[in-house]
């Protein structure tokens, strides 16, 4: 049974994006079939982060328009043939995704694939919530700030009321996802550490990702941070996501980019 | 920064727990639907409290912490010294 996944934080630059095409890639490197669907709609940007931006032919609106086949949008990655990227367009509106016409895309999708992950834009319009509407399971992806805090407690009220599962009377599932974490400065009262965030929120840990360059040398090259470098301290993080978002248990660590004393004294590789 | 002030400096992270913690249980009143919960209890216990002694709308304040597990209420009224209640 396929299963609709949103990634969504109300607040921008949390790493929605990179989240997305991360957990996507991890959970494709573990046999499942994966989409990842790009719902920002006028600011595209999981096409460049997975390295498919030359590639874009046919895109979401098309197929919800009906103006493209399913299969004509579909952008397979290069490096794994199980992970897939369905593109937003960068022309259109974001009016122009209907329910319905989200709903036929992804029902069509639900047949071909094991997961499918929709990428949220920011914010709490139109995009936003068509990309939560038909989700069974989100994760919210929150930094260790106040302005994401409070924003993600927002989307947290709109999971659990506007989407078609809360109408229903169900509970969506929810997981947090702790990115851009430093231990040091938490450690040090500099920063929100992880119990405080969980206290305020109140929803289930899936991973603390923690702050890494390895992050932007990913995204440079147009290749999410698991695929990228798997056994840097982000990749290790969103492994572990994604074995916690199948539901085994995973001693919950956060993952660091241990430097060797070479590394130390002779400074960082070029990437 | 002088050394004094490095010892002294009190730590940030606590500053935006609390914060957040006051805001959102402000917040999760009107997103729900619900009036807002905190002012309303302000309020009321304000009324109820100003029946015996005379306090200031501003020496009374309501904490709603929501957990998993537990929430707590915290009311917290500063009440005028007696020379002060006697004027």
């Amino acid at each position: 049974m396929a299963k609709v996944l949103v990634v969504t934080s109300g607040k921008g630059g949390v790493g929605k994006t990179t989240s997305s095409a991360a957990l996507g890639a991890a959970l494709a490197h573990g046999g499942e079939k994966v989409v990842v669907i790009d719902f920002d709609v006028g600011l595209r940007n999981l096409d460049l982060v997975m390295g498919a931006e030359r590639r874009v032919v046919f895109d979401l609106i098309n197929v919800v328009q009906g103006d493209a086949k399913l299969n004509q949008a579909l952008i397979r990655d290069k490096r794994m043939e199980n992970l897939s990227l369905l593109p937003a367009s960068q022309t259109r509106d974001k009016d122009a995704l209907t329910e319905e016409g989200v709903a036929r895309v992804l029902n069509e999708l639900r047949e071909k694939f094991d997961w499918i992950i929709c990428d949220s834009p920011a914010g709490i319009e139109r995009g936003a919530t068509m990309a939560m509407r038909h989700a069974d399971v989100a994760v919210v992806v929150t930094n260790p700030e106040v302005s994401s805090v409070r924003d993600s407690d927002r989307i947290i009220g709109l999971l659990d009321s506007k989407t078609e599962l809360a109408e229903k009377g169900g509970r969506i599932e929810k997981h947090l996802l702790l990115t851009r974490y430093d231990p040091v400065r938490a450690e040090r009262g500099e920063m929100l550490k992880v119990d405080d965030v969980l206290e305020i929120l109140s929803i289930p840990l899936i991973g603390i990702i923690p702050e890494s360059e390895e992050v932007l040398r990913a995204s440079n090259v147009g290749s999410p941070v698991t695929l990228n470098n798997p056994a840097s301290a982000p990749g290790r993080a969103y492994f572990d996501a994604v074995r916690r978002l199948k539901g085994e248990t995973v001693e919950l660590t956060i993952p660091t980019d241990k430097k060797g004393l070479f590394g130390k004294l002779f400074g960082r590789r070029a990437a | 920064m002088s050394l004094l002030s490095f010892f002294n400096r009190r730590t940030s992270a606590p500053v935006a727990r609390e914060r957040l913690q006051i805001l959102l249980a402000h917040e999760r009143g009107i997103v729900g639907g619900k009036p807002d919960l905190v002012a309303q209890l302000r309020e009321e216990i304000l009324a109820v409290v100003r029946r015996h002694v005379m306090v200031e709308q501003d020496n009374v304040q309501v904490k709603m912490n929501r957990d998993a597990d537990i929430s707590t209420l915290e009311i917290e009224i500063e009440i005028p010294g007696p020379a002060e209640a006697r004027a």
